[in-house]
């Protein structure tokens, strides 16, 4: 089926008005992680370009169908970043095409870098967007400290689609680092290394990347990333190694352009890109962990956030509860990232919850035309 | 300020829900004298009094939930309250509501360092949430300036800032999980020791909910390991104008210091007249903060105070010691309190692109002049979140809406420039009725439809954060 790829926020808001058969929404369709909907591609691709980009403000604002790269490239000819750091899901999920600043901002979708400075959520400063009447609704707006009235900004950030139709957002920018180092333990168990990373987490020396890959990928790797001007991440290095030293040799690699590589393949999940299997994205208390991972049979785990966050690679057609039930007991929630969607993608809800995003869902979209079926399961 | 009118038949019914709260509560903390209720009659507002029907101090999540459904049923608002620090008249009660007070609720109830987290109830001060995890070293980031007082209760409703919260984040930023009552008595439980939501993020929805969605009894927090060390550095210019783009030009610098503080020439004057903190006698001050170790620190000043130097400082002073750095900060966190002590002010908080800086200061000195009262500014710069202090006598009649208008006209300015209407105080009654200028019609009624899901009979905190003729249908069809 075509996309209806409306080129403003005013024909956008026409074609919802005149809608009486649902759309499937999305941005560049690079992750289709939401699941089968029914209805009608429409993509916000064309609502592209910066609307503002004040570097003295540390402040972007974008319409939603702009391409990632582009404001990357823009950040950069700064020294900036999106210090959230979004992973490209082309290469894990095999898709082609353009990610745009929409579909992270729908999807909430971070890298290695949220355990020390956020998710994407965390850097969204306004949002407008297209509700299911087909209104223009605003909320936030461009400054970085706001509470004038409720916070749909963290609600938008990962509704998928299901609340309204991003137009434009407002970022929080943050200034670039001159050298990017990683400390690295090899052959620590799964126990250990989040042990390692906590205390490495637990520390004044600001990390900002915290990743354990075990021994069954190939050589067991713990890496920790600091980031920073030159004197400044030697420094921490150093104290970081005595602080770790009763984990094992702690080497120090401080080539920037080759630990920038290292750490976008981690956040791209690439040790997972070309073997077969069902991919789960796991958000738990770091120390649960290695707990939950050695409950599911088979399975293959890298983990990010600390521990926190596990990319776990099962056989193909691993029924969910048996990644859902070891989750549930610890306490987090997964999202099946690629395998069978009809299999129910995100994790259910317990049913006060529920019933809450049930209720907000039929106020932003009272005709259930966004992505219907979609974040809907209950516990 | 209007309120609405307080329903009679309600007040008609005070015995019986006393009596019936009592059944689920200690006698203690059910407060219905009126000699008693009269405690709760304001916050840090102060402008606006009205005492609540009664007031009461649940000890746990279940009598919370009990207490609620109470009133759920007999169709009574209720107005949450934290330690009652709000500056917007967030928990001002009308005279036919209950308070519910969190202050009894103040356990820690897990620290764990190993996950970089810490439960408390909500009743428990912002100061002593990082009291309980400062001897293994970590710190609780948010530190609004009336951080000894406040609840996390209530920094949760106002998702509170603070002056270090450019590096930081503020109180949305740094909350993980909640337990939550609805003011049908249903218990929640949103986010936990884990990150990011598995559904919507409602837990950044009821952040900065203002009290009107849920009643927060238990939080999870995260924690930080402190930095090394932390130098603050002062630096005065004679213009408002020049100290605002040094800001602009250290933040464009690359070097992203944990504070940037801004004072002009009244306020200095109060403040170190309190604190005797060595504060230089100028125009405009700024309080820039880094942390990190030692050589990290001179390595990170170097940069920011060249950048400063090209603006020919007055004054270009590094702190020379902990207990220095100690005074810097305590005369700037007594900033309010200093003020207050030399004349009835009136605090705003509104939030502008820093690039409007020197623009919106010249324009608040014009307005100055016009409404023929005295402002104070002192803000977190970093951020634009700007706190004019707008001075005036409470004493002389018609000086407090003078004062008012005057203000309004300030947060109007604000949003004019692109900003809005509160950075980290909240709408409360203050600013409630300033809505309608940030919002269309359409952007409230949306914000108005997620209190139609989560207290569909509007009796949480309900005459707050909208103006009420925006809210009157809801609240009818509510009734």
């Amino acid at each position: 089926m075509t996309s209806l790829t409306p080129e403003s926020e005013a024909d956008l808001a026409d074609i919802v008005v005149s809608a009486d058969t649902p759309f499937h929404v999305h941005g560049g369709g690079t992750r289709p992680i939401d699941g089968p909907t029914n209805g009608t591609p429409l993509s916000t691709s064309r609502l592209s370009g910066i609307e503002l980009y004040e570097p003295g403000s540390l402040t972007l604002v974008v319409r939603a169908g702009t391409p990632v790269a582009e404001i990357e490239s823009t950040l950069a000819a700064e020294n900036q970043r999106l210090a959230f750091e979004p992973m490209d899901h082309r290469g894990l999920l095999g898709t082609t095409g353009e990610p745009t600043i929409g579909g992270v901002i729908g999807a909430n979708v971070s890298g290695p870098r949220r355990i020390q400075a956020g998710a994407a959520r965390d850097f969204l400063l306004g949002v407008r967007f297209v509700d299911g009447t087909g209104q223009v609704i605003r909320n936030g707006g461009r400054v970085m400290k706001n509470v004038t009235g409720y916070d749909l900004v963290k609600l938008l950030a990962g509704s998928y689609g299901t609340l309204g139709i991003l137009t434009e957002v407002a970022l929080k920018v943050l200034p670039d680092t001159a050298t990017t180092a990683t400390l690295s333990i090899a052959g620590l168990d799964d126990e250990t290394a989040i042990a390692a990373l906590s205390r490495a987490l637990g520390s004044p020396f600001e990390v900002t990347g915290a990743v354990h890959m075990p021994q069954a990928q190939g050589e067991g790797r713990t890496l920790i990333r600091i980031e920073g001007s030159e004197a400044s991440v030697a420094y921490r290095a150093a104290e970081l190694q005595k602080l770790l030293a009763g984990f094992g040799d702690v080497l120090f690699d401080h080539d920037t352009t080759a630990n920038r590589a290292l750490w976008r393949d981690l956040r791209d999940v690439s040790a997972f890109h070309d073997r077969a299997g069902d991919v789960w994205r796991l958000s738990v208390k770091p120390s649960d962990a290695p707990g939950v991972v050695a409950k599911v049979p088979g399975a293959q785990a890298l983990y990010d956030w600390g521990g926190g966050l596990i990319w776990l690679l099962v056989p193909q057609g691993t029924a969910p509860t048996a990644i859902r039930q070891p989750v549930n007991d610890a306490g987090g929630h997964a999202t099946l990232i690629r395998g069978n969607r009809n299999a129910g993608v995100f994790h259910p809800l317990p049913a006060p919850v529920a019933a809450l995003q049930d209720g907000l869902r039929r106020k932003f979209d009272p005709h259930g035309l966004f992505n219907p079926g979609l974040m809907g399961q209950t516990a | 300020m209007e309120m609405p009118r307080p329903n009679q038949d309600i007040i008609a019914r005070k015995a019986d829900l006393i009596a019936r709260l009592l059944q689920v509560l200690p006698v203690d903390a059910v407060i219905s004298d009126p000699s008693e209720t009269r405690a709760y009659e304001c916050d840090a507002l102060t402008a606006y009094k009205c005492p609540p029907m009664a007031a009461i101090l649940p000890t746990s999540t279940q009598q919370v939930s009990d207490a609620l459904r109470i009133c759920h049923d007999m169709g009574v608002p209720v107005v949450p309250r934290g330690s009652g620090t709000s500056l917007a008249g967030g928990a001002l009660p009308t005279a036919d509501s209950v308070i519910l007070g969190v202050a009894r609720l103040n356990d820690v109830l897990e620290t764990d360092y190993d996950n970089r987290i810490i439960k408390v109830q909500s009743g428990r001060t912002n100061l002593s949430v990082t009291g309980a995890v400062e001897e293994q070293g970590f710190f609780y980031a948010p530190d609004p300036s009336s951080q000894l007082a406040c609840a996390i209760a209530g920094n949760i409703a106002m998702n509170s800032g603070g002056a270090h919260c450019l590096k930081y984040g503020v109180t949305t930023n740094n909350l993980m999980g909640v337990t939550m009552v609805l003011m049908d008595g249903t218990i929640t439980e949103l986010g936990g020791a884990h990150l990011d939501a598995p559904g919507y993020d409602l837990l950044g929805l009821i952040c900065g909910s203002e009290g009107q969605l849920g009643v927060v009894t238990e939080a999870t927090l995260r924690i930080l390991h402190k930095p090394e060390g932390a130098r603050p550095v002062l630096m005065g210019f004679d213009s408002n104008e020049v100290a605002g783009q040094c800001v602009s030009d250290i933040i464009k610098a690359g070097v992203l210091p944990v504070a940037i503080e801004f004072m002009d020439r009244p306020c200095i004057r109060a403040c170190e007249a309190f604190a005797k903190a060595g504060y230089p006698d100028c125009e405009a001050l700024l309080i820039v903060e880094v942390e990190g170790s030692d050589a990290e620190i001179d390595e990170q000043l170097e940069t920011i105070m060249g950048i400063a130097r090209t603006h020919n400082p007055v004054e270009l002073r590094q702190s020379t010691s902990a207990e220095e750095s100690a005074r810097i900060w305590l005369g700037r966190k007594s900033a309010f309190g200093a003020m207050g002590q030399i004349n009835d002010y009136m605090c705003l908080d509104g939030t502008i692109p820093v690039s409007q800086l020197p623009y919106v200061l010249k324009r608040i000195g014009e307005m100055s002049k016009e409404f023929g009262l005295d402002v104070a500014n002192v803000f977190h710069a970093g951020d634009g979140n700007m706190h004019p202090l707008i001075l005036f006598d409470a004493n002389k009649p018609g000086d407090l809406e003078l004062c008012e208008a005057f203000g309004a006209k300030i947060l109007k300015l604000c949003v004019e420039v692109g900003g809005c209407l509160t950075g980290e105080h909240g709408v409360g009654i203050e600013k409630r009725d300033l809505m309608v200028d940030q919002y269309a019609p359409e952007d409230l009624e949306i914000q108005m439809a997620i209190k139609d899901v989560f207290d569909p009979k509007w009796l949480l905190n309900p005459a707050k954060v909208f103006p009420l003729q925006s809210s009157e249908s809801h609240r009818i069809a509510a009734e």
